[in-house]
């Protein structure tokens, strides 16, 4: 959030500040970043300020119900980190649209809007929130019955981007914040063109049981339901079902569980070895894991659709593998090998066959590297690496296979994406102990999913369906 | 199971051998009967053997008495020693970081769990492989389950048969030291013991 002034405006935004000072004379103090002294003759600076966002303008609510809808939905379009929120002068106390219809309405707001915008502002100040530094404003209405309208107003270009409907549960119903998250993701859709991750909750472990969140960071529940120890939740792309493991008597069974009726199934084949670290096929139809024998550790594949066919994809004998994770297309499997010493990442094709080095790493130098995750868009694989005896989370890019380091702050470890391919959850003790945060890989921008200790080993899920009214 | 009535029947040779011995002397006066031929002779004895056969009587009653007592005594030493067989096995062995290769030290450890395997054929064990918290959590159950293995593999060269042996990791899910310095990690990463069956009575190897 940003308060309103934004000072520099477009001019800085598009990139770079060019401050060439020439001073005789006495020294002059430069303002701008750097504050040491400066020395006689010519100085020049250069401020790059990337992705500066367009301003957004969540206007006030005045009926009162929808009052909790447009702080939830405000809060997405935060967490989205595609917009800078204003924040109006007055806060929220201002009346907006009554404000704004006392001055001069524009002509082509009121000529594009539809027959429905009645109970939505139509008549908005667009010269007041572009002054204000907004490029959209939206606004949520009641209309008749149980349908909410949300007006999404191009203040740039003056006029309404788009209405939106909906009819939102009751407050109370288990279903109203998904129902507010996918309005979210439909105004970021309107006004950007890009799908957002406000509908999606984050799996993760805590305590030896297996807990779901929304992604904002509200509504955390317990989903597993048994007194065994449990790791390594997983989604399956279509967000109806998830897997997980629980240890029991010893060995490593693998459960396939129902989001919406909460049931789940033992993974067929599974049972009497230590079964780990499950990742479902984006087809759904197959789940890869590792099995733990005395052998080693490997890469198996079962079809749980029909609860047969397990097949070995990989025979390690003197090494392990493990941490399988599916490229979005299905064909690929990016896994942990141990087979050069220190675990590093691999792929291979769906089948076993094809292995080979994924990540590049210097022999003796480079730190084990761990817990892949391919990205929704198929175009990075994050995972953690050992730097100096602490870990951080890395950025493979599976193209050029070039690797970015991503943290640095304390130990962060298991990245998970969400489905837009830029934001991702992780377990960082930045904070003095180990709890759960989200970054924006795009800007940088930080901020914790869950202030909890020992919360660990988060799976973000893909869009969550409509119908998944009561989500985990 | 198996072990106690065998025991048992040990510790009746043990305690019929004792009563033997106590019998000895007196059997050695016998062939001195066969020489005497007077009445007189004869009385006496009868009046020794029956005294003879009253005193064996009573030495069978002592017998049976110290009998019970050493039954009852090696009842106890076994349950003594069943105790210490079983912290001798539950002793864990130790690795380094992010390593699964049994050291030095911990052979002997693991020479130990040998013979008593071979003293106790009866007896399954199950061990665990655990590690310390900086590794990856997932990576650290295939690290924990290498630990396992390797402790099975000493012991499966050193001639336990594999079938007695189960392995099991839990990475770094169970801890038994909750500090996050290298004393608690060097404790954390370990095997350890666990008996599945045949552990109600134990012998010391």
């Amino acid at each position: 959030m940003r308060a309103v002034g934004r000072t520099g405006g477009r001019a800085v935004g598009t990139g770079v500040l060019l401050a060439a000072v020439l001073t005789a004379g006495p020294p002059v103090r430069l303002t701008a970043q750097d504050s040491s002294a400066v020395d006689r003759g010519v100085r020049i600076g250069i401020v790059y300020r990337p992705g500066v966002r367009p301003g957004m303008v969540v206007l006030p609510v005045h009926a009162p119900a929808l009052d909790s809808a447009r702080i939830i939905l405000s809060r997405d379009l935060d967490y989205s980190d595609r917009f800078e929120l204003i924040t109006l002068p007055g806060g929220d106390s201002i009346r907006v649209t009554t404000t704004a219809s006392g001055a001069r309405p524009p002509a082509a707001a009121a000529g594009r809007t539809g027959g429905g915008g009645a109970a939505a502002a139509t008549t908005l100040n667009y010269p007041l929130y572009q002054a204000l530094g907004a490029d959209f404003a939206v606004a949520v209405a009641p209309a008749s019955g149980d349908t909410t309208i949300v007006t999404v107003h191009d203040v740039a270009a003056g006029g309404v981007r788009r209405e939106l409907r909906a009819r939102l549960p009751a407050l109370k119903d288990p279903g109203f914040r998904l129902a507010i998250h996918q309005l979210a993701d439909r105004v970021l859709e309107a006004a950007l063109g890009v799908g957002g991750t406000a509908a999606t909750r984050v799996l993760f472990v805590m305590d030896g049981k297996v807990y779901s969140i929304d992604q904002d960071g509200a509504d955390q529940k317990l989903v597993s339901s048994s007194d065994h120890q449990a790791m390594s939740p997983a989604w399956a792309t279509d967000g109806r079902r998830f897997s997980y493991m629980e240890f029991w008597e010893g060995h490593g069974r693998l459960f396939v569980q129902e989001v919406a009726s909460g049931k789940r199934a033992p993974v067929a084949t599974t049972g009497q070895a230590l079964d780990f670290t499950p990742a479902f096929s984006p087809d759904g139809k197959t789940l890869a894991f590792s099995r733990a024998t005395e052998e080693g550790t490997d890469l198996y594949t079962v079809n749980i659709k029909d609860g047969c066919c397990l097949q070995r994809l990989t025979v390690g004998r003197f090494y392990d593998n493990l941490s399988p994770t599916y490229s979005p297309d299905g064909q690929r499997i990016a896994f942990v090998s141990t087979r050069a010493g220190l675990p590093q990442i691999y792929v291979m094709a769906a089948d076993g066959t094809d292995q080979q080095l994924f990540a590049p790493f210097d022999y003796g130098a480079t730190g084990s590297s761990n817990a892949p995750e391919w990205s929704p868009d198929g175009q990075t694989v994050a995972f953690h690496r050992d730097v100096g005896g602490t870990l951080q989370v890395f950025v493979l890019d599976v193209r050029t296979r070039a690797v970015r380091q991503l943290t640095s702050v304390g130990r962060n470890e298991d990245p998970t994406w969400a489905p837009d391919s830029r934001h991702m959850a992780f377990v960082s003790d930045r904070s003095g102990y180990r709890q759960l945060w989200i970054i924006d890989v795009e800007t940088g921008r930080i901020r914790p999913l869950l202030q909890k200790s020992g919360a660990r080993l988060p799976a973000w899920s893909p869009r969550l369906p409509e119908t998944a009214s009561s989500t985990p | 199971m198996k072990r106690l009535p065998l025991l048992l029947l040990s510790g009746l040779a043990v305690a019929a051998m004792a009563a033997c011995g106590g019998k000895t002397p007196e059997t050695t006066p016998a062939p001195q009967a066969a020489n005497a031929d007077s009445l007189a002779e004869a009385e006496r004895l009868r009046a020794d053997s029956i005294a003879r056969a009253e005193r064996e009587a009573k030495e069978r009653e002592d017998a049976e008495r110290r009998r019970q007592q050493q039954i009852a005594d090696s009842l106890a030493a076994l349950g003594k020693s069943t105790e210490a067989v079983r912290a001798l096995l539950a002793t864990m062995i130790h690795f380094d970081y992010d390593k699964a290769i049994i050291r030095g030290g911990d052979a002997a450890v693991l020479d130990q769990k040998v013979a008593i395997l071979q003293a106790n054929p009866g007896l399954r064990i199950r061990l665990s492989g655990h590690c310390d918290e900086r590794g990856s959590d997932e990576y650290n159950l295939a690290l924990g389950n290498r630990r396992a293995t390797a402790a099975k593999q000493y012991l499966v060269s050193h001639g336990v048969d594999a079938g007695r042996i189960e392995t099991v990791s839990y990475g770094e899910e169970r801890p038994i030291a909750s500090g996050h310095d290298e004393e608690a990690w060097a404790q954390n990463r370990r095997d350890e013991v666990e008996i599945l069956s045949g552990g109600e009575n134990l012998k010391q190897p």
